[in-house]
């Protein structure tokens, strides 16, 4: 064997060694045990807090509105749809509140006049006309919409 | 001499058998397993989307930022509504301001509109995701239950996977350097909690299921309209169902 | 922070049709752009090198240990635009710890140590060997030290022993060819893999990666040698001028024909992208495409090669002619990278519209900061030709 061979071999046997072993200390815990992946993942992405609380953890304190929700046209809707996210009101009600949406702007986005929002799916009005002088919920009851009032 | 014959027989008849044994497995393609748990009782997660039913309200855009701590500059979104609209002169316009989260604004005069609706978009966790396919270092990867999710303590962001995706679903975090995007809430389903979006859609029009069992609403949704995936000739897998997806939408 | 949004409102002020809102800051840049240049760079600069020793083109000796050190240093600078791209380069080595096996970009950390190793640190090891030794008896000092490192203890000079330089060398620039093949290959799979991405996705893209390569190489070589020839005040073997501008020819001609291939086909075949990539061609990348890439860095190139094959004007026009082209082809290879991958992701993977890229002067991905990754390897070479002159090579002794 030409002396060149004889000190390369040793010398890629060698790194190559080298970097297996240190391979091995650097791959991850975990990986490969579901997939090409660290599993220890998929917990820890499981494990990330919730901030909407979801429809039935409202209705186990408030049954009575959401009885009232379910009896008009806004029955399909979640609680947190307008109220935003509630997890931390759920879960400490006695000391966190959670928000009540005002002004025209926030029932536009759903009953803004738009060519693309077909009826039958959900009311329309144009608010640049429809009783421009008062908040929405002065006449519509946001639980109740399709009772009026006097604003 | 006659040991070793014995020994070639015998390797070639579990070579043989081993060849014609995979032959009644399909072939899945060597670049992905088609990621779909082998067990049919085990959950497998799809999406629906009903485009009849979507207001273009934004809830959901809005909803998913809060739910998963994205930015809120109108950079990044794990979910986004788009409106299409058609014209007389069958021009298409397309529009996603802020993703939808301050609702829409029409533009174009009512005459001049052939047709217009609005398109929510969001990760269509494939199950022959190229994402997945692409990552270098196994940094996202399909969850057994069907959920296309990112490791971001793993990921080194080379950006191939946002590159790969066909549905720009994929963002980078700007402080973190690495990728983000839908995670079909994962935290929220595994604890049976709707998906954010899901939640609050006042429509009805956003929905999950598993695509494993006959009696899930999803099924029922599948069934019964019709239903067509985003982008289907680059054969993505993807698991997101439309109904009444129209041609124009990409 | 708040710079960085300032930034991408402005962007955002510039989308033209409709993109994805995900899709608006260009996530590759010049970093990405310079990689497949650099590697494209060695590659080139490595065939033309082979072509002596494997081919036996022997009017191109003078070029050759010059156009190994030249892949050897530009070699060394390629990883850095890469990892400093990364959003975690801290991260960087996982691409060795944990390659997906799917990923074209995993081959990278591998395919690159084993070119840097086994090709070109033997090849030019196996070349030098008996320079190191002999080197390693003539100089003192600090030189002295790293010459008789260098040797690796392997000092015997013996007939035989030199015999098995040359034969290993011999084996191991065979073994490189397919190699550098690889090392550029893979880059242009990288690209030509993305289904989702019209511009990109071409079964055509890493041959033609391969070849557009091949002419920077021949071309850098070409400058190199003629700078070293200037700078040592001894003049450049012309003849190996010629052979060198010969192959620059033939091969442009070859990548020419590829990319034209690749348009031809696309705008017979006009499929679903076919309008918007129209209009990407045509509008934003009308300057870099059809003014840099095709007209400067390769009609001009290729109708001047062209008509130097058939009539010779005298020695030292050509020698000026050659210098122009070669700048010429160096930086339309620069802008068929710039238009592939900035081009790629200037259009929306909805077809609907445009986002918007203008390059930062500073920052990581800054134009000053590309421009020290392109002078690196210069400054590279030249401690490498101080340390390894060529020139100074021991004549052979049989």
């Amino acid at each position: 064997m030409p002396p060149q061979i004889k000190r390369l071999l040793p010398l890629f046997a060698a790194f190559i060694g080298l970097f297996l072993l240190v391979r091995h200390f650097l791959v991850p815990e975990s990986f490969g045990e579901y997939g090409f992946y660290r599993g220890n993942s998929l917990g820890e992405n499981a494990a990330k807090l919730p901030h909407y609380a979801g429809k039935a953890a409202c209705a186990e304190c408030h049954d009575d509105m959401a009885a009232f929700l379910a009896s008009d046209v806004h029955s399909g809707l979640s609680c947190e749809v307008c109220h935003g996210p509630g997890i931390d009101h759920a879960n400490y009600a006695d000391s966190i509140g959670i928000d009540k949406p005002k002004g025209r702007e926030f029932c536009g986005l759903c009953h803004s006049l738009n060519p693309a929002r077909k009826k039958g799916v959900v009311v329309t009005v144009d608010l640049s006309d429809h009783n421009v002088e008062y908040d929405c919920i002065g006449c519509h009851n946001p639980h109740k919409p399709t009772e009026l009032k006097e604003p | 001499m006659k040991s070793r014959r014995e020994f070639l027989k015998a390797a070639a008849i579990a070579g043989g058998s081993v060849l014609v044994s995979s032959m009644f497995r399909p072939f899945n393609a060597v670049v992905f397993a088609a990621n779909e748990p082998a067990n049919p009782t085990d959950i497998w997660y799809g999406i629906g989307i009903d485009i009849a039913k979507c207001i273009g309200c934004g809830r959901c855009a809005n909803a998913c930022k809060s739910e998963n701590n994205v930015p809120r500059e109108p950079f990044f979104f794990r979910t986004w509504v788009e409106q299409y609209t058609i014209k007389n002169d069958q021009s298409v316009k397309v529009e996603s301001p802020n993703g939808g989260i301050d609702g829409f604004t029409q533009s174009v005069a009512p005459e001049d509109i052939f047709k217009t609706f609005f398109v929510p978009k969001m990760c269509n966790h494939c199950y022959k995701s190229p994402c997945v396919q692409v990552c270098p270092v196994g940094a996202t990867y399909d969850s057994p239950e069907g959920v296309v999710l990112v490791d971001q303590t793993h990921c080194i962001g080379c950006r191939y996977c946002v590159q790969a995706c066909p549905y720009g679903c994929r963002y980078i975090l700007p402080d973190k350097g690495v990728v983000d995007k839908c995670t079909l809430c994962y935290h929220r389903i595994t604890k049976g909690l709707n998906p954010a979006c899901v939640e609050v859609c006042p429509t009805g029009a956003r929905m999950y299921g598993n695509l494993h069992d006959p009696a899930d609403p999803l099924m029922k949704f599948i069934k019964d309209h019709n239903v067509r995936v985003l982008k289907p000739h680059l054969n993505t897998g993807s698991k997101l169902y439309y109904n009444e997806l129209n041609e124009e939408v990409r | 922070m708040v710079q960085e949004y300032a930034h991408l409102y402005d962007m955002l002020s510039k989308v033209q049709g409709f993109i994805y809102p995900n899709e608006l800051p260009l996530h590759w840049g010049i970093l990405i752009v310079l990689y497949p240049y650099i590697t494209g760079l060695v590659a080139g600069a490595f065939i033309l090198a082979s072509l002596e020793r494997v081919f036996k083109v022997h009017v191109l000796k003078p070029t050759y240990e010059l156009a190994l050190l030249s892949a050897m240093a530009f070699l060394m600078v390629a990883t850095l635009p890469l990892i400093s791209h990364l959003g975690k380069p801290g991260r960087a080595y996982e691409i060795m710890i944990t390659p997906h096996s799917t990923s074209a970009m995993a081959i990278f950390g591998f395919v690159y140590l084993w070119y840097l190793m086994v090709v070109l640190l033997l090849e030019i090891w196996f070349d030098y060997r008996r320079d190191f030794v002999l080197w390693s008896r003539e100089t003192k000092g600090i030189k002295r030290w790293i010459y008789k490192i260098l040797t690796l203890g392997v000092t015997d000079l013996s007939p035989k022993t030199l015999e098995w330089d040359k034969k290993l060398g011999y084996f191991v620039t065979v073994v490189g060819i397919p190699s550098a093949f690889l090392l550029h290959g893979y880059v242009g799979f990288i690209f030509g893999s993305i289904k989702a991405n019209p511009w990109w996705s071409t079964v055509l893209m890493p041959v033609i990666f391969l070849f557009s390569a091949m002419v920077s190489g021949i071309a850098l070589v070409m400058l190199i040698y003629m700078a070293v020839s200037y700078i040592r005040k001894n003049p450049p073997d012309i003849k190996a001028l010629d052979a060198i501008a010969r192959y620059l020819f033939f091969v442009l001609i070859l990548d020419f024909t590829l990319e034209a291939l690749d348009q031809i086909h696309r705008i017979y075949e006009a499929e679903e992208s076919f309008e918007i990539i129209s209009l990407l061609v045509s509008g934003k990348l009308y300057i870099t495409l059809f003014i840099m890439q095709v007209f400067l860095g390769t009609f001009i190139p290729l109708i001047t090669l062209g008509v130097l094959q058939l009539y010779k004007p005298k020695e030292k026009i050509r020698k000026y002619i050659y210098l122009v082209i070669s700048l010429l082809v160096l930086v339309g290879i620069f802008f068929m990278r710039w238009n592939v991958v900035i081009g790629g992701q200037l259009f929306s993977k909805s077809f609907y519209g445009f986002t918007s890229f203008k390059l930062q002067l500073i920052g990581p991905e800054g134009s000053l900061m590309a421009a020290a990754w392109i002078i690196l390897p210069f400054l590279i070479l030249a401690f490498l030709l101080w340390l390894l002159p060529p020139w100074k090579k021991h004549a052979e002794e049989f």
